[in-house]
């Protein structure tokens, strides 16, 4: 019984994710014109799986009690080189998916080590190498365009079997090979403990560094999956600045959203992958109703304020007032 | 010991000025300086007074809104929302300047009450619900961008700017100075009298240091940081109408290039990110090295690729210089 009552504790943000995201979800297919029929389903999970990889990537950053605002820009970034490199016979593409892989593993390593090893504050830092991942993107394409092998992007964008939408087991593919590993091993730990408590964690000798170190790298590798996964979809690379500086932005609400705390230490990306399915779903629902499409910034906007502000029904459990101060 | 005693003896010898002088702030004119030389052996109108006023006339609008960006670092704290609150200041202003002679007459003011309200929105979260001020600004920003979406309908909006808006930023009251470099230095100035000089400004350094022991000394630090998230909106929005009448119009998102540039002046400056600790002194030495370094990129036609690389490189290699914090022991 009481073994139940922890995991329920530990458990509680990412029920509360995949609670908000079913509801939300019923009562889009219940209104949209088709109703549930697998080819809703997929154009759901499509739009959302993509999301889903950047917040994930968000997540491993964010548990060790930093904030990545360079997550945006390597999904850009992965996403242009992806549309030079994955094309050609199967070899080439393979080796193209390793080396976009490789790249979006290696921008999150800078990342880690700037942040880890030449101790600057993650905002600041990740700010300025966001810049300069945003230049290397732009680099690579001034003006949208490249291409990518059709075949692998239609396999892994449509359906298997005819129903289940192949992004939805991609993304539990992934979960399952780079998220699961991660939180049972021993580094997967220290980041949640350097998230916790970096003093504690420490003193406890903890590999609190090395830690760190693997959840910022593999934060790099999740964006790149999701850049990978955004040129399956359009066929193309473009350095859009809006468009990365949106996906940091909806990556917070859906960390946000997901239950995970942004002072470290609590919560899961499987949580996050439920709070950017459900994000996705509430912006969509406007289009359900027939609204203006001019009102999908504000609404979104309105929801992520909202979802924030619910973190401060915390206040009311304070005891005493010096713990506002943390 | 020794070693302390050396230094010592040397920074005895020493000027007066030069020891009170910040090493991170010293760093930042010595760069300004080599931008200089460096450009002037690229170009030689690099030193004339020409180049160096129209210089400080495009810095006095990023000078603007990193003072607001800078009163909230110093408590330790962020403002994200400063490209839409630079652009609701802009557009709002504009859109009043359309609205007959009434508004022709509010405009300044009335863009900068809408950029207050923005910063209200982000105190009331930070102060009194607590919440992570990156989290909410970011959340502001995309509620403000939201609403002037809605507002101008995905386009940049026709009205343009009142003369007023004009003559602010690009007149010159006294000849050959821009006006809005002396707006800029009746910014800064104030700024300088309000954290030097006022309990409000010594509360700001306060809490930037250690909320808690503020609170314990009956500081009422939930409105001091409501207060200074008010002021930043306030100067952002305000940095947004210069722009405006800079380009005599708004623009869709004419606010994002001036986010990265403003917290990397204050922090280039030598103000920590932590909070508490820096100087106006050094936040205008690293609005002019910004200004200085963007302007020798596009002098050198550099494309916007590389500029935004060098951009980051050189803020990583400055802060990775001086901005480092402690290790853990």
């Amino acid at each position: 019984m009481s073994e139940w009552r922890y995991w329920y504790a530990e458990q509680k943000g990412t029920l509360l994710a995949l609670g908000i995201f079913v509801v939300m979800f019923v009562i889009y297919t219940a209104n949209h014109p088709a109703g549930f029929t697998a080819n809703v389903v997929q154009t759901a999970s499509n739009k959302g799986v993509l999301l889903a990889f950047v917040a994930m990537a968000q997540t491993l950053v964010v548990i060790t009690a930093g904030i990545d605002l360079s997550v945006g820009m390597i999904f850009l970034l992965t996403n242009c080189l992806a549309s030079w490199l994955v094309v050609g016979s199967p070899f080439e593409t393979t080796i193209g998916v390793v080396a976009v892989l490789l790249v979006g593993a290696l921008c999150g390593a800078i990342n880690g080590a700037i942040v880890i090893y030449g101790r600057l504050q993650p905002i600041v830092a990740t700010i300025a190498t966001g810049a300069i991942y945003f230049g290397i993107a732009l680099l690579l394409r001034p003006f949208p365009g490249g291409s990518v092998n059709e075949d692998l992007a239609d396999a892994l964008t449509g359906r298997l079997l005819g129903v289940v939408p192949a992004s939805l087991v991609t993304l539990i593919a992934v979960v399952l090979i780079v998220w699961v590993p991660f939180r049972r091993s021993e580094y997967g730990r220290a980041a949640y403990a350097a998230g916790s408590s970096e003093v504690a964690a420490y003193m406890s000798g903890v590999p609190i560094k090395r830690g760190k170190f693997l959840a910022y790298t593999l934060s790099g590798l999740l964006a790149a999956i999701g850049g990978l996964f955004l040129t399956f979809f359009t066929y193309t690379g473009e350095a859009a600045f809006a468009s990365g500086n949106a996906y940091t932005l909806f990556s917070i609400a859906a960390v946000v959203l997901g239950g995970v705390s942004l002072f470290g230490g609590r919560g899961s990306a499987i949580g996050a992958i439920f709070g950017a399915f459900a994000f996705r779903t509430i912006g969509d629902l406007l289009f359900v109703f027939d609204l203006d499409p001019l009102w999908q910034p504000l609404f979104q906007g309105v929801v992520l304020l909202l979802a924030v502000s619910l973190g401060a029904f915390a206040l009311f459990r304070v005891k005493n007032r010096l713990e506002w101060f943390g | 010991m020794s070693d302390a005693t050396t230094t010592d003896r040397q920074e005895a010898r020493m000027p007066k000025f030069l020891r009170r002088l910040d090493p991170a702030v010293a760093t930042s004119f010595a760069c300004i300086v080599a931008l200089l030389v460096f450009g002037s052996l690229y170009s030689s109108s690099f030193l004339s007074p020409e180049y160096l006023l129209q210089q400080l006339k495009v810095a006095s609008f990023l000078g603007v809104i990193s003072t607001g960006m800078m009163l909230v670092i110093l408590l330790g704290q962020i403002d994200l929302s400063v490209p839409w609150t630079v652009t609701t200041g802009a557009m709002m202003a504009s859109a009043a300047a359309a609205m007959g002679p009434a508004g022709v007459f509010l405009a300044i003011p009335f863009g900068i009450v809408c950029g207050m309200t923005i910063g209200l929105v982000n105190g009331i979260g930070v102060a009194y619900l607590r919440i992570p001020s990156m989290i909410v600004t970011l959340a502001t920003n995309a509620v403000a961008q939201g609403l002037m979406v809605a507002y101008t309908g995905g386009f940049s909006p026709q009205d343009s700017a009142s003369g007023a808006m004009r003559y602010l930023a690009t007149g010159a009251f006294i000849p050959g100075v821009p006006n809005s470099v002396i707006v800029w230095a009746i910014v800064g100035g104030a700024t300088v009298f309000v954290l030097t000089r006022t309990t409000f400004g010594r509360s700001v350094y306060a809490i930037g240091n250690r909320e808690r022991a503020a609170y314990l000394s009956g500081v009422n630090t939930r409105r001091i940081v409501m207060t200074a998230f008010i002021a930043a909106g306030g100067l952002a929005a305000f940095g947004g109408v210069l722009l405006a009448g800079y380009a005599s119009k708004a623009a869709q998102s004419m606010g994002d290039a001036y986010l990265l540039p403003s917290i990397a002046a204050v922090v280039l400056g030598g103000t920590s990110i932590l909070g508490g600790r820096g100087s106006y002194l050094g936040t205008i030495a690293g609005v002019i090295l910004i200004t200085l370094l963007q302007s020798i990129l596009s002098v050198m036609q550099m494309p916007e690729a590389g500029r935004q690389i060098i951009y980051g490189v050189v803020i990583v290699v400055m802060l990775l210089l001086y901005g480092r914090s402690p290790a853990s022991r």
